[in-house]
């Protein structure tokens, strides 16, 4: 076997894939190859580093020096720089956003700092397509461990004891679920694996399938062992052909080395996993409906109880949990439930995955320790809003979610505390919202989102986001009265209490959020006729400073609605009626005399 | 692959293959290989071959780094071993005979060889 000195880390995950990583693959290769270097660095393909913002990246170890932005042009000097003569190539290091300091080293950056990384640790590290790679880590030690030597009960109990709670988005204790499903009574018992991801802009659960497939497999074995089940179901959309193709390649190869299929480490326990793709509604990744679309069923959610412990896939016990919850299993079992009940607050341990999205500077996957602040997470890792605007807003918990506003900042980041807010976990989306942002499109953004979603087949979900939609069109549109704001509220609490399912029942929550923390806004555009953001186009006017303009003409020649009148060398004006605010004439007078307002 | 049997089988396995991720790692000892023009010029390329090899000949976990330009080049070829809390060593005008000697002396055995040292430092 050669001794590989350095280990060149390409990043394959969706994004950098998208930026070209693959062709940086085959030229790294090749400008290895010529060199003679070949036999001693080895090139690597991996999951999401998590800063797919700086992608494609390229990290050499053993150093560790992380390479952002490059293009195959840039392999040579990677080769001949720092593979060769070891000097690194100080221009595509990445650069500190703020003083401009060029960060060599991959851990040191103040994207990592505050981060905690169990369930990401092996992504970006890691070939996710060679299960040698894993069990070098220490992968599918925590199964051996637990078919060596705990009993089901001993497994439910640790899990118990680290006080995971499924990161799914309702937050529901893991090892009691687990416990419940055991104690059901049917067989065959199965276990699933929720890959839907259905919240727009949320990429978690596909980092981690596509970066550490092996560990979301692992934990399901676990899982299924201490449930007792023998088959198991992963259901991904089927818009993640890179996390399908990445889990069929693990199945495969942890079946050839018999830690899945029939009698796992030649123990007497046996269980297999089929791929569910699903075509990608939001309401699939509801249990009930995601279930009726693993039976061949249109996938729509059905009243509970019964529960899917009890009554789940063909009406046999049924145990179902989120990618992120499967894939902290591994860890809980081999380092012992203190060990993880040790991160975290009172009520929420261990870590969460956020996707950090919108105005931040490092937009990006972070995992970070429960309880950390909204703040840290904003400002120390994502580096604060760019452009040298200022906050406004944070949206968590993708569209079911709730918009929190600067006040809420130190709010520690734990089940309880969003909910109090009026925000929620949900999966972990997290879309950072500038000054320029209008809150009342926002909500209107998401509500249509859960418009288009909605099933259709209770009548408060079908009905009642439509009606609220209506709502916060007339006031976008200027016609707002301060009744609709009652109406509105009053229409979401209705629509909260008696939708069916998850979808129904917390669509509401950014109009609720909004309207308690930003009520002024709302205000705004129904008593002033004014967008405060300066985004909703009905409510915007184009005037003429009269005192800034020379007359000079150009205006009227852009204007493609004839709406300004004005001789030459005279003021101009804009008639507001026949105005289509299309904004031309403002770019192009020459004196900056046209204001929007 | 052969199918593992028991917990025995998946740790020898885990043994075998962890020099798949081991450069990732980092080992305790540095072996430094001073790459600068005329430190490729005296055939520090050849020296950087040879460690490697030797390395994986007797299983050795080092971390091989390269370094540029140190401002000793009339002793190129140099290759610094450093061990977890002992002084950085400096050997110069070494060529690829020396290589098992350093390697089988010092990074092993922890007995610097005298005669190839060209400096010290903390
Ligand atoms: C409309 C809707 C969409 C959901 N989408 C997802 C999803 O994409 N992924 C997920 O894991 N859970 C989703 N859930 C939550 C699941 O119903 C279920 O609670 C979760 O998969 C349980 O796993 P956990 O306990 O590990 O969180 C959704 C729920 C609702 C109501
Ligand atoms: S709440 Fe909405 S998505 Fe859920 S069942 Fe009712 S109509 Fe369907
Ligand atoms: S905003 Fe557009 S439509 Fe209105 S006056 Fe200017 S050019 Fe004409
Ligand atoms: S895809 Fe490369 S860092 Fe995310
Ligand atoms: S190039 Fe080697 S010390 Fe100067």
């Amino acid at each position: 076997m050669n001794l590989f000195r350095a280990h060149v880390l390409v990043c394959g995950g969706t994004g950098c894939t998208s930026g070209g990583s693959s062709e940086i693959r085959a030229r790294l290769e090749k400008e290895l190859l010529a060199k003679g270097l070949d036999k001693e660095v080895k090139v690597v393909t991996t999951g999401c580093h998590g800063l797919c913002e700086m992608g494609p990246l390229v990290i050499v170890y053993p150093e560790g020096t992380m390479y952002t932005h490059v293009t195959p042009d840039d392999v040579p000097d990677i080769v001949n720089e720092h593979l060769y003569k070891g000097r690194i190539v100080e221009r595509l290091l990445y650069k500190e956003p703020l003083t401009e300091e060029k960060v060599p080293h991959y851990g040191d950056l103040p994207f990592y700092q505050k981060q905690k990384r169990v369930v990401l640790q092996n992504c970006g590290y890691i070939n996710p397509e060679r299960i040698e790679e894993y069990i070098a880590r220490g992968g599918y030690s925590a199964l051996a461990k637990v078919l060596g030597e705990m009993t089901p009960e001993e497994v439910i109990a640790e899990v118990k004891k680290s006080g995971l709670r499924g990161r799914g988005g309702a937050g529901f204790p893991t090892g009691l679920k687990w416990e419940f499903c055991r104690k059901a009574a049917g067989e065959p018992k199965y276990v699933v694996c929720n890959g839907d991801e259905g919240d727009p802009g949320a990429f978690m659960d596909r980092s981690i399938m596509e970066g550490d497939p092996h560990r979301v497999l692992e934990g399901m074995i676990i899982g299924a062992y201490a449930i007792g089940a023998s088959e198991g179901y992963i259901y991904v959309r089927a818009e993640y052909p890179l996390a399908v193709k990445r889990l069929r390649i693990a199945m495969k190869q942890a079946e050839e080395l018999g830690l899945l299929g029939d009698n796992i480490l030649g123990s007497s326990f046996s269980f297999r996993i089929h791929i569910k793709e699903g075509a990608g509604a939001f309401v699939c990744g509801e249990e009930t409906a995601l279930m009726a679309s693993i039976m061949g069923q249109r996938g729509m959610p059905r009243p509970r109880p019964p529960f899917p412990a009890n009554q789940g896939l063909w009406d046999k016990p049924t145990n179902i949990n989120n990618v992120e919850t499967w894939a902290n299993i591994p860890d809980i079992i081999l380092k012992g439930g203190d060990w993880f009940a040790s991160m975290g607050t009172e009520k929420s341990k261990g870590t969460k995955v956020f996707a950090l999205t919108g105005k931040v500077r490092n937009t990006g996957l972070v995992e970070v320790p429960m309880g950390i602040t909204l703040r840290e997470i904003i400002f120390d890792i994502g580096g604060g809003i760019p452009g040298g605007k200022k906050f406004k807003a944070v949206q968590i918990g993708g569209p079911s979610g709730g918009c929190l506003p600067e006040s809420q900042l130190d709010l520690p980041v734990d089940y309880e505390s969003l909910t109090g807010a009026g925000a929620i976990m949900g999966s972990g989306g997290l879309v950072v919202m500038d000054e320029d942002t209008c809150i009342v499109d926002v909500a209107r953004f998401f509500l249509n989102f859960t418009r288009s979603e909605s099933c259709g087949k209770c009548t408060p979900c079908r009905e009642g986001i439509k009606r609220m939609l209506e709502i916060l069109d007339r006031i976008v549109g200027g016609e707002g009265k301060m009744e609709d704001l009652d109406l509105l509220e009053r229409t979401a609490l209705v629509v909260k209490q008696s939708a069916l399912c998850g979808l129904g029942q917390t669509a509401p929550n950014p109009i609720l959020s909004t309207l308690r923390y930003f009520r002024d806004e709302y205000v705004a555009h129904i008593q002033d006729k004014r967008c405060p953001a300066g985004v909703c186009a009905a409510l915007l006017v184009y005037r003429i400073k009269p005192e800034l303009c020379r007359g000079c003409t150009a205006c009227t020649k852009v204007c493609p609605v004839g709406a300004i009148s004005g001789t030459r060398k005279e003021v101009h004006f804009i008639d507001p009626d026949k105005c289509i605010k299309c904004g031309a004439c403002m770019e192009r007078c020459p004196f900056g005399a046209i204001v929007r307002g | 692959m052969t199918k593992l049997k028991s917990l025995d089988d998946l740790r020898r396995l885990r043994e075998e293959l962890q020099k798949e991720v081991e450069a990732r790692q980092g080992g305790e000892t540095q072996i430094i290989v001073g790459m600068g023009t005329c430190g490729i010029a005296a055939g520090a390329r050849e020296v950087m071959t040879a460690i490697l090899e030797e390395l994986a000949r007797r299983n050795i976990k080092a971390t091989v780094l390269q370094t540029g330009c140190i401002g000793m080049c009339e002793k190129e070829p140099l290759v610094d071993v450093v061990r977890p809390g002992e002084k950085r060593i400096t050997y110069g005008h070494v060529t690829p005979r020396d290589v098992p000697r350093i390697i089988g002396e010092h990074v092993v055995n922890g007995r610097i060889v005298e005669d190839l040292v060209v400096g010290r430092a903390n």
